[in-house]
């Protein structure tokens, strides 16, 4: 059965055409077993986790639960340091606002890149607001990877205390040396948090090896449900850091003057949590499992070089960064030459070819770039080289229309 | 009907008004962030008309072609015709089915000649949603 059948909503037609879905690194399409595991818990155990104690509500407890583990498991961390919270950026303020507000001072140096998507910016720079941390910039090499040397160069001469970084860039697609960058971070006692939104559902991750202290990311971009992030820390951290939000699930007891948490993870998971939607992301993360990383990262690996080569033969398109081969995610970024990026946009929707056009949560990348918007165009697993085809005829339809 | 009408397009790679007046005029500028269009608008106004109005736009071709066909539109309409426009105002000026998801592309140049006249008269300036 081709992959493509699991994913119900890849049937759908738009204006009577077969919807080419290429905006993956936004959010991906949900596979039927995911969709199911939603519908059966609103059908057979919906009830509130972790508190009255009746049949349905264990149910409930303990399925929740297993997908704690599952995501443990995924990481390689253990289930104490697993946060489930609405998403990666929920999961980075969380960090920026405990650990950060906790244990940074003024003059503090953050570090972080150029191509960061603005979660892992502004929580920042609010911090720096507030109590005066310093920020600086990665920036990028001419192919769009995060420039080693540079990185290297603001961790030897800045007081950097702690390293804020993507794994891979959500505009190029570019993966970068992260490893390398958190090893150098490491040596020198810095904390360090990476972002795997963009490669988790592309690449096993491993919180063991990277050695990272916290790592986040969401279920909506990994065949998962929206309203789920996840936030990894080390078990020590996070038992140090102040609880985050503050309400029922969260506390151990609570009397008129003050409050003791909850232990680790239910001490950073205030109020009702997103039960339905957690519950129903272990299936997503099973649903992986079962294709195997070595299939899912063959099928990526053709799509990438097939989509870079046949757009390359473009001469009318800008495009930015490149791809080295290994190194990259199916997602390329460019201009038509005469074309704004929301035209182009616009009538690739009209052929049902769902692309993003803007600066994808880029600005200061966008900025750096000096174009005021990009297409961007993500691939994933039920992707074909037959819909890149597709899209290839379609931009040269585009450009003949708006050719002066 | 497609929304990229010839007309459209014509309207795209060559503007009417496009440039700057030089003193004495009023200017305003409007950005639209999710897209990164950017519009520059001069107006001259006499006796409560518009007399003159140039534009420089960098954006998409909706953008560039509501602010075209806008300026020929706005030319000797005095100031209580040109604030009653809106939204609606604007599709009918284009003549083709834009969705709304592309109302910031259709009211760029709109808002800018509006907030002209407002600041000159130390009103209020409209947001997005006063046009719609």
């Amino acid at each position: 059965m081709s992959i493509n059948k699991k994913f119900p909503i890849l049937h759908t037609k738009i204006n009577g055409h077969d919807l080419v879905y290429f905006d993956n690194a936004a959010t991906t399409q949900k596979p039927q077993v995911m969709i199911d595991a939603l519908v059966e818990f609103y059908q057979k155990y919906n009830a509130n986790v972790h508190r009255s104690l009746n049949p349905l509500a264990d149910t409930a407890t303990q399925k929740y639960e297993e997908t704690r583990l599952v995501v443990a498991d995924f990481l390689s961390a253990k289930k104490q340091e697993i946060i489930f919270t609405r998403n990666t950026t929920e999961s980075i303020n969380l960090v920026a606002k405990t650990f950060g507000r906790g244990f940074l001072k003024a003059g503090d140096v953050v570090l972080l890149s150029i191509a960061e998507h603005h979660s892992n910016i502004v929580p920042w720079l609010q911090l720096k607001e507030e109590i005066g941390i310093k920020l600086e910039y990665i920036s990028l090499d001419k192919n769009g990877y995060l420039d080693f040397e540079a990185a290297k160069k603001i961790l030897d001469n800045k007081k950097v205390k702690f390293l804020s970084i993507q794994a891979a860039s959500n505009v190029f697609g570019s993966i970068h040396d992260y490893r390398e960058i958190l090893k150098l971070a490491k040596a020198k006692n810095i904390f360090t948090l990476l972002d795997v939104a963009q490669i988790a559902g592309h690449e096993s991750i491993n919180v063991q090896e990277l050695a990272c202290d916290f790592l986040v990311f969401s279920a909506h971009k990994v065949f998962g449900p929206t309203g789920v992030g996840v936030l990894y820390g080390r078990k020590d951290l996070l038992q140090m850091m102040p609880a985050f939000l503050g309400g029922g699930e969260m506390i151990d007891r609570v009397l008129k003057d003050n409050f003791t948490s909850a232990e680790l993870p239910h001490k950073f998971e205030a109020g009702t949590p997103n039960i339905a939607d957690v519950i129903a992301f272990k299936s997503s993360l099973d649903f992986i499992k079962n294709l195997t990383w070595d299939y899912i990262q063959k099928i990526e690996q053709e799509l990438t070089d097939y989509l870079w080569q046949e757009m390359l033969k473009l001469d009318f398109i800008d495009i930015y960064g490149q791809n080295i081969s290994g190194r990259h995610l199916p997602i390329i970024s460019f201009n038509l030459k005469n074309a704004h990026a929301h035209d182009v946009a616009e009538i690739l929707g009209e052929q049902a070819i769902i692309v993003r056009a803007g600066q994808h949560c880029t600005q200061i990348l966008h900025e750096s770039l000096g174009v005021p918007a990009t297409v961007r165009v993500s691939l994933t697993i039920y992707n074909t080289k037959k819909e890149i085809d597709i899209l290839i005829k379609n931009l040269k339809l585009i450009y003949n229309k708006f050719k002066v | 009907m497609d929304i990229y009408a010839q007309n459209i397009i014509d309207h795209y790679h060559a503007p009417h008004n496009c440039g700057r007046l030089t003193e004495p005029k009023l200017s305003s500028s409007q950005v639209n962030i999710s897209c990164g269009d950017k519009i520059v608008v001069d107006v001259k106004i006499e006796a409560d008309k518009i007399k003159e109005l140039k534009f420089e736009a960098n954006g998409c071709a909706i953008s560039v072609a509501s602010m075209s066909l806008l300026s020929d539109y706005l030319l000797n309409k005095n100031k209580a015709e040109v604030l009653a426009l809106k939204y609606q105002n604007i599709l009918d000026i284009l003549g083709v089915p834009v969705a709304e998801r592309r109302y910031k592309c259709v009211l760029l140049g709109l808002l800018a000649v509006q907030n002209i006249i407002l600041k000159a008269e130390n009103q209020t300036e409209r947001t997005w949603d006063d046009l719609m």
